[in-house]
């Protein structure tokens, strides 16, 4: 077994256990911070697949901004889940058991895939100029039309968050 | 070095825990980062693919796909976060279950 | 290359030549030269840093008129030494209920978040850590685990004002992202790459000549991203306790007090490399070390600069603070950069006396608007006294009202 191969048997421990705790954690924090974890372990994937820009980005936008936004709101909401128990709900034992039987029954779809074999057990070497995708990003006969629309989205999202905090504020003064 | 059934298996896994995360978890923020989780998985998916089929010949359709599913994460995590703290401030809950005005 | 003009690699080829004769594999190699590397490279900054924090502290004292340290040693020189040797052997008091691995995770991250930083700064054209094509992107996201290690702090501190504390540092934090993160592309675009050796190699005339107004701004935000004065409100360390470090002693403030300054000089290296041309300079084609130098100087300037300020300026309340970033940065970035964008691509190409002048009038007419509109739209408005003023002292009647006098 390569270097790499441990490497990434590692990372993919670490992403999955996160996760688990993210989901099992008492605490609200506690869940937070494994969900950095897990982030921070997807960041380490995307630079094993030689996607180094999609990898800082995984760092600067989900790292330093949304779990930073998902810490502040854990904190803000504090109070409300001090003292009430349990972090799963009622209907737990019925959804680990479907996600246990979709589990089995993608495994067993996975392996009987053909298609599987066809693909190239290493990689091919990738020239990858990150002006390359900025380029690809601007023209319009390539990706000029889904960057747009992202953007009219995230105007959107950011004029919906500004007004949904900020005008129930003045209501409840 | 890597075959690319690894990569899917971890996709795979983490997609199932998110999933988890999303129906088992009470608090509403715990909801949202089983969706998080989700919306990662599927990037891994998608990178992976472009790596091993498509990346030496230049074509980047799954750098393009994951860069909106970046964009499309972050706006609904910002916009779902302020939604559950206006809840918040109304009904003094974030217990998904309890905010059911709308129960018939 | 001789060992005067070089000496780093010609160390590192001898190292090189040494280990195979005794027949390691080259990766082998390669990897035990790359840890050495990394490990002076550490080794290195965190010794400078006591200088420095000697230097911040000499400086400081006679900005204030008075001597400073001047005992241990000749000037004061050992002063840090002898600050370090008191803080190895502090107690460490954990508090009661603290959060074992997030309150013990932070320091070490808050450090590491910026020595990572020193892996990608080209030191000079032969010597650096590594040259990944998204150099300056990588400085700009490992800012963002310096954030997580704030909140750490905050949190596994177990006490509300850490917790209060630390998120109004990671609000500043990642407000003043914003115009750093649109200014920096005005480089990217004037050097076509992000990678940090094609930015310094691209400056055979500085960027700070070529758009003045985002090198400010830069620097502005570089200040506040420090958490220096006059944007460290959440320490204010004549004012409140420490923020979110105040359950933390001995070694463990010692790490956020390193982290600190390394991150200040760090960010004084990252503006040298990216707006006064880094290790560029005469005569460094034939003797790279002389590189080496350059920055240095350059680097000092810059950091001597931040040092004014901080002992000069009164800090900036929280309101102050915001409205500097939002209403005048941002834009002002957004303009820089779009004004920028057009007339680069206007403007012939290379590095002629038309470019640099049309660049130059250019920030300089952006200039000139920004105060002229800063002077008639943004006033210092007195804000409303909210109570009336004190009543006179009547007789049975006690009122407690205090009188909010305007800014």
């Amino acid at each position: 077994m390569s270097a790499q191969q441990f490497f990434f048997i590692v990372t993919a421990f670490v992403i999955l256990f996160s996760a688990m705790m993210t989901v099992l954690s008492h605490k609200m924090m506690h869940s937070a911070l494994w969900f950095v974890l897990a982030l921070l372990g997807v960041a380490v994937i995307y630079a094993l697949l030689e996607a180094s820009f999609f990898a800082v980005v995984q760092v600067l936008v989900y790292v330093g901004a949304i779990a930073i936004l998902i810490i502040f709101s854990v904190m803000l909401t504090r109070k409300a889940m001090e003292d009430t128990g349990s972090p799963v709900n009622k209907t737990w034992v019925l959804s680990l058991v479907i996600v246990l039987l979709t589990t089995v029954g993608g495994f067993l779809a996975f392996r009987t895939w053909g298609a599987l074999k066809a693909f190239p057990a290493d990689l091919l070497p990738v020239h990858y100029d990150i002006g390359e995708l900025g380029l690809a990003l601007v023209d319009p006969e390539r990706f000029a039309l889904p960057f747009e629309v992202t953007s009219i989205l995230l105007l959107a999202a950011l004029v919906g968050a500004i007004y949904i905090a900020f005008g129930r504020k003045e209501d409840n003064q | 070095m890597i075959p690319l059934s690894w990569y899917l298996i971890l996709s795979g896994l983490l997609f199932l825990i998110g999933l988890l995360a999303v129906l088992i978890r009470r608090n509403a923020i715990g909801i949202l980062m089983g969706v998080e989780l989700i919306l990662n998985a599927a990037n891994i998916n998608l990178l992976a693919f472009w790596r091993y089929l498509y990346g030496y010949n230049g074509d980047l359709r799954g750098q393009v796909f994951v860069i909106v599913i970046f964009v499309v994460a972050a706006a609904e995590a910002a916009v779902g976060l302020a939604m559950i703290i206006s809840a918040y401030r109304r009904k003094n809950t974030i217990v998904a279950n309890d905010i059911d005005l709308l129960k018939g | 290359m001789t060992f005067i003009a070089d000496p780093i690699t010609f160390i590192t080829h001898w190292l090189t030549q040494l280990m195979g004769g005794w027949g390691w594999s080259a990766t082998l190699i390669q990897v035990l030269l790359n840890i050495l590397g990394s490990g002076i490279l550490v080794l290195g900054a965190m010794v400078f840093t006591t200088v420095l924090i000697w230097a911040e502290r000499k400086l400081g004292a006679r900005f204030q008129d008075r001597p400073g340290p001047n005992r241990v040693g000749p000037w004061g020189i050992f002063q840090t030494i002898a600050d370090m040797l008191k803080i190895f052997t502090k107690e460490y008091i954990t508090p009661v209920g603290a959060d074992k691995i997030p309150y013990n995770l932070a320091p070490a991250l808050a450090v590491a978040a910026v020595l990572c930083v020193w892996a990608v700064l080209p030191f000079s054209s032969t010597v650096f850590g590594t040259n990944i094509g998204i150099g300056l992107l990588f400085i700009i996201g490992v800012g963002g685990l310096g954030e997580i290690a704030i909140i750490l702090a905050g949190f596994g501190s177990n006490n509300k004002y850490a917790l209060l504390g630390a998120f109004r540092a990671v609000a500043q934090l990642v407000s003043y992202e914003v115009p750093m993160v649109i200014v920096l592309l005005i480089p990217v675009m004037l050097s076509g790459s992000m990678g940090m050796n094609d930015i310094v190699a691209a400056q055979s005339v500085p960027f700070i000549v070529l758009a003045p107004i985002a090198g400010v701004i830069f620097f502005i935000t570089l200040i506040a991203e420090n958490g220096r004065a006059p944007f460290d409100l959440v320490e204010a360390d004549s004012e409140l306790v420490a923020g979110y470090n105040i359950e933390y002693s001995g070694l463990k403030f010692g790490f956020f007090f390193v982290a600190d300054f390394l991150h200040a000089f760090t960010s004084a290296l990252i503006f040298s490399t990216v707006f006064l041309g880094g290790w560029q300079g005469p005569g460094v084609e034939n003797a790279p070390i002389l590189g080496f130098v350059y920055l240095l100087i350059k680097t000092l300037v810059v950091y001597f600069i931040m040092l004014t300020l901080r002992f000069s300026l009164p800090r900036f309340r929280i309101d102050q603070m915001m409205n500097l970033n939002w209403k005048i940065l941002t834009p002002l970035a957004l303009f820089a950069f779009m004004v920028t964008a057009l007339v680069n691509k206007l403007l012939p190409a290379g590095n002629n006396l038309i470019r640099i002048g049309g660049l130059l009038a250019v920030n300089l007419l952006l200039w000139f608007i920004t105060n002229w509109a800063l002077s008639r739209f943004i006033t210092n408005q007195p804000r409303p006294v909210v109570s009336g003023a004190r009543p006179v002292a009547i007789g049975e009647k006690k009122t407690v009202v205090k009188e909010e006098t305007s800014a």
